[in-house]
Formats: C-alpha cells, structure tokens, sequence
C-alpha cells in the first residue's frame, strides 16, 4: 500500500538555526503516528511543516501520494486539532463544524447530514446551538474533533490536543481518541509530550529530539529496544533503569559487574551479545527486577540487594536500591515483605537487558 | 476609590475612630467629586440658559440666573436663518456637510484600521514592525506641518474645496490611530484561530469576515466614537481645504460668531454651539458604555 504520508529529508531552519534536521517518516493509511519528545524537540514545527502552516527549508511532504511540498493549508486534504480548540468564538457550535463546508461551498443539505452524523459519533448533538464560550473543556475538545472528522480528510493532526484538559478527563479523552480510531480507521499523526499518551495511542511512535528522530518504531519497539539512552529514559514511567558497569569476557558468557557501596559488586551473567565493551550501561525496567521467585523467563538471575525504600503504589510496591551508583527502582508485587533498610533477592530479568554505550548512548544489543 | 470602599475582613475589630474617620473620609471624597462635576458643567448650564433667553434678558439679567422667560427663538435662529458670512442660511447646511464628510470618513477610517490592524496583528510580514512604527509616527505629526502638502495634493487631483477632498484628508489622518486601535485589539486573538481556518480553507478576507469583524464590536465602538469626534470638531482642515458651500459645521459656526455686526447675539450663538457638539455628545451618550469597554478589552482577557 502506497503511504499516506511520506516525508523525506526535511529540513527546517529559521535564518541560521536549524529546528529539524533531515526528517524522514512515513505512515501507512490507518496508522496513528505520534511524535513525542519534550518541548523544544521540533515536533509541533515538524506538524505545522505537514499542515503547511511553515514552510519547510528543503525536502518533500507527500500526502495520499500527492507532492504537498508547496501546496496551501486549505488544498493538502488534511484536517487539524489544535492545543487550544481554536474555536471560532462568534459561531455556534454547529456554524464552527460546518464552517469549512461553507468556505468550500458544500450544499446545504450536504452539510447538515454531515454535522449530525459527526454530532451523533461524539455525542455532541444536544451542543449544536451552544457558543463555545459555554462549553466546558471536554466539550470544546469534542467539537474541535468534530470540525475535523466532518471533513473526512486523507490525514488527521493532532496538535496536543488533550493537554489543556485536567488529568482525568485526559484519560477519557484518550480513550475517545483511540476508539474513534478504531471505528473509523483514519490516519492520524498526534504530537505530544505525554510518553504515555504516546504508548497508549500509537500504532507507531517517533520519539524526537533536538530537531532529530532519535527512533521510530512500534510502542513495544521503542518501549523494549530502546535504540538510545535518550529514549530509554524518555519512555517508560518510572523510567528504566540506566546502570553503569563493566563487563568480562568469560569463556563464552559476558560477567557484568555492577559496583555497590559498601558491599561486593553485583554480578550478572549474560551470553548476548558476543562482543560488549568494557564498559556499558546497563538499562533494566522496574518491571523486570522482581522479588525473587515472581519472575520467570529464560535468563532470570537472583542477588542479594539492600533496600533503601519502599513505596506502595496499590497494585505494585516499588523498591529502590542503590546499584553501581543509581538509584535501581524494582516493580514488586504489592503484598511483598520488602522493608526499607533490609536486604532482600531480588530476581534480574536478563532476557529484556539493554546495553548502550556509555559515550556515544547508543544501544548495542 | 476602590480601596475606600474596600472593606478589609479586619475592620469589624477596629475602633469605632476609624470607623467614623473613614466615613468622613469618604463624604470629603463626594463632596470634592460633586464640586468637580459643578465646575466642569458651570459652563454647559450658561449656555443653556443662555440660548433660552431674549437679547433683552441677557442685558439685563446676570449670567447666571434662570431664564425668566423661555424662547426658542434663538434656537431656529442658529437652524435656519443666522448668517455666515454673507449667506443667512443658519449652521442647518453645515450641519449636513459635517455629517456627508463625518459619516464616509468614519466609515472608510474604521474599515481601513480594521483590516490594517488586522494584517499587522495576523499576518506578520517582513518589514511589518517598521511600517507599524511609521504608521504610530503618522499619529502625531502636528496637523498644520501637512497642510499645505495635503492641500496641493488635493489641487492635483482635483478635489480642492470639495467635500471627497475633505474625507480623503480625515480618512488618511485617521488612519494611523484606527489602526493602531484595531491591531492592539487583534493581537489579543490566538494565532491558532488563523491556523484553523486557513486548515478549514478560509482565506485572507473570509478570514477577516467571518471570523475576526464578528469579534471587533467594542474596537469598532472606540474607533467610531474617536473618529467621529476628531472628524466632526476638526476645524483646522475644514477652514483650510472647504470653500462656500463645503464648510463644515466647525466653520460656520465660527462665522456665526464672528461675522456678526453691532449687537452680538449670544443667544444664538450659545444654540448654534450646543447644535455644533450635539452629534459628539449623542454618539457618546448612546455608545460610551461600549467606549469604556472597548477601551479596556486588549487587557482583561475574556
């Protein structure tokens, strides 16, 4: 299947400043693109560059097959959510849904089967004569959902579009967003800062920073194999653990040793891969250090470790002890019997290891 | 006055002192607002009376004192029949000038300030922020440094004496401070509303029409009532760029007042200026609400 959107080598740069640097992404129809990265990475530029809302420096945007490169916002065939609604204040709620129908002279009897088959989708049919003015957050949110889906465009954009809503109604929206997805099978590419939003909503993930793609890959892709420390700390919460410590050749089997204050360094043994530098960082998710005996997989190895703290979170119980110099939080079972200030095994799930290297932060498994 | 009236939750444990001197406080506050408010409108209630009394009454009667008794007279004197000059037509034909040059040049000032402000509020450009300043520099050069410019310009083009002449002139001066109004209005509108409608497919006017004008009721109000004022009480370029026919109110009321011979009619001169600044005074009563408004809208977010 052609993509829907095929970006290649994009660059933009204000005067001497350059904000993206080589851009390449491209999404198959259906799929739900989030670009995610703390503010400042360049992900909200890279979406109004796809909008045509910036011009871009160099490179092409193709949309459903057609070079968008220099094509105006109104003819990319494109519909967007914005941060703060951007509603039109003076118009009801049916005048905002509609207005775009209206610009592109729509018929009448057109336009109104299409408002109420979107104001039914998002339960906002009672709103339709409201102002936005008397709308609460969630509502505002829904109608400038509706002002895109009623255009059913080839390419939806998201601009955080739940970030001005307080955190449970975010969680609802969420869910909204991905059921709608799912029912109407559209393209969509979302920005966000939230990793979790990320993680939840995403058929495929661009983690961005500094104006470069650091990775792009599937929510497990990136949540798994990290291909960098940036990522790895970035994605995930709590965030995996990031370990320095050295490592031995032995016969066929790498030792990896992680010093501790005051006690012997903490030795793991891992076959893969054959050819480790000496020294590496270790990264680890809390989920994959268990209390002993919790956790089984092809590589779980166990140690004695001091505990520092304990912190029950309901479902789990998070510990944290000090590991080659880092505070190393373990996701426990919520009846464990650690205690703070004793020692306990705690059970090292080998098999979903990361190794980057300490310089360059790369990934090197 | 805000903090006088301000009750403090701690002034029920104060002494009934200060009670009492807060209360003093603020009579003293009414009293010097009230005899402010005596002193300003001293000079309206002259006139008034004034303009109802006879010649005969005026001589004799102190300045002051109510008319003994009332005529109109005066009153469709200045209408219909007082001089100007040698025409004894009263300020009725000025009136109407004032109003064909007040009405297009307050209409073509506002439309132009408004889409002025809004292409410097919206749609930045390169070079935009000079242009704005040279613009705010065009508020305040003084008036009499471009009249004999303006009036050769008005000679080339053939609109010399003219009324078109005369709402060229206001509408080109009011431009700078209709713009700058309706920018500073604008600037307070996200951005991202452009963005979406230029998404939805609007483009630069259906922009402007649909969305932002919608918006500008109260700048429209300020502008108007400031345009309007200016346009209407202008009397250096009316006296400067009209001839017999095309005088503004402004004018004729002047020749009223100083083209009489022998006795002066104050009565009719008091009602010729009240009949002057009554359209100022009545775009105001009717729309100053809005004005405050207006005034205060860029700040307080809504």
């Amino acid at each position: 299947m052609a993509p829907i959107l095929d970006i290649r080598n994009l660059r933009k740069s204000y005067g001497a400043t350059e904000i993206l640097h080589d851009i390449n992404v491209a999404i198959e129809p259906g799929d739900f693109l989030v670009l995610v990265g703390p503010s400042g990475c360049g992900k909200s530029t890279l979406l109004n560059c796809i909008a045509g809302l910036e011009p871009i420096t160099s490179g092409t945007i193709d949309i459903a097959g057609r070079d968008m490169t220099d094509v105006s916002p109104r003819d990319r065939d494109i519909a967007m959510v914005f941060q703060s609604y951007a509603l039109y204040p003076t118009m009801t709620v049916a005048k905002n849904i509609t207005f775009g129908m209206k610009v592109r002279g729509v018929d009448q009897a057109t336009q109104e089967q299409k408002l109420s088959e979107v104001a039914e989708l998002l339960q906002i049919t009672p709103l339709l004569q409201r102002k936005p003015g008397q709308l609460s957050g969630g509502q505002r949110q829904r109608v400038a959902m509706g002002r895109a889906l009623v255009r059913d465009p080839a390419l939806f954009l998201f601009d955080e579009p739940l970030s001005n809503l307080d955190a449970k109604l975010r969680v609802e929206m969420r869910t909204e967003i991905k059921k709608l997805h799912q029912t109407l099978n559209a393209s969509i590419v979302y920005v966000t800062h939230d990793q979790i939003e990320a993680m939840t909503l995403a058929t495929k993930i661009v983690v961005m920073k500094g104006g470069v793609i650091q990775q792009i890959g599937t929510p497990a892709e990136i949540y798994n194999q990290p291909a960098n420390l940036f990522v790895a700390d970035f994605m995930g919460s709590p965030a995996m653990n990031l370990i320095p410590a050295k490592v031995r050749r032995d016969g066929s089997a790498n030792r990896i040793e992680i010093a501790r204050a005051g006690a012997a360094p903490l030795v793991l043994e891992d076959s893969r891969p054959a050819d480790l530098p000496a020294d590496v960082i270790l990264g680890l998710r809390p989920e994959d250090i268990a209390e002993a005996g919790f956790r089984a997989g092809s590589n779980v190895q166990e140690a004695q470790c001091h505990i520092d703290m304990v912190e029950p979170a309901g479902a789990d119980t998070y510990v944290v002890s000090e590991l080659g110099g880092k505070q190393v939080t373990a996701r426990l079972h919520a009846e464990t019997s650690a205690r703070a200030g004793q020692s306990m095994t705690l059970a090292f799930d080998l098999g979903k290891v990361s190794y980057f290297a300490p310089e360059s932060g790369q990934r090197l498994n | 006055m805000t903090d006088l009236a301000y009750v403090s939750p701690r002034a029920g444990r104060r002494s009934t002192g200060q009670r009492l001197g807060r209360i003093a406080l603020r009579w003293l506050l009414y009293l010097v607002l009230t005899l402010f408010a005596l002193w300003f409108l001293m000079p309206l209630f002259v006139m008034l009376t004034t303009s109802l009394k006879s010649l005969d009454e005026i001589r004799t009667g102190s300045l002051i004192a109510l008319p003994r008794e009332v005529t109109f007279e005066p009153w469709l004197t200045a209408w219909g029949s007082a001089c100007t000059g040698i025409q004894c037509e009263g300020l009725k034909p000025y009136l109407l000038n004032s109003l064909l040059i007040a009405i297009p040049g307050v209409a073509l000032s506002t439309a132009l300030g408004a889409i002025n402000g809004y292409v410097f509020a919206q749609w930045r450009f390169r070079g935009a922020n000079l242009l704005f300043s040279l613009l705010l520099f065009g508020c305040f050069i003084p008036f009499q440094v471009v009249l004999l410019p303006m009036a050769r310009m008005l000679g080339l083009m053939g609109l010399a004496g003219t009324i078109p002449g005369l709402i060229l002139v206001h509408t080109v001066y009011g431009i700078g401070f209709t713009t700058l109004f309706f920018r500073n209005y604008y600037v307070t509108i996200p951005q991202e509303l452009v963005r979406a409608a230029k998404i939805d497919g609007a483009g630069f006017f259906r922009i402007f029409w649909s969305i932002f004008l919608p918006l500008s009721l109260p700048i429209v109000v300020v502008t108007v009532i400031w345009q309007f004022t200016q346009i209407w009480n202008d009397f250096l370029f009316g006296v400067s760029f009209s001839q017999a026919g095309t005088q503004p109110v402004t004018v004729a009321l002047n020749n009223i007042v100083n083209s009489t011979t022998g006795v002066k009619a104050y009565n009719v001169d008091m009602a010729a200026a009240i009949l002057a600044a009554l359209p100022t005074l009545l775009v105001y009563v009717v729309a100053g609400k809005y004005f405050i408004r207006g005034l205060t809208a860029g700040s307080v977010k809504g």
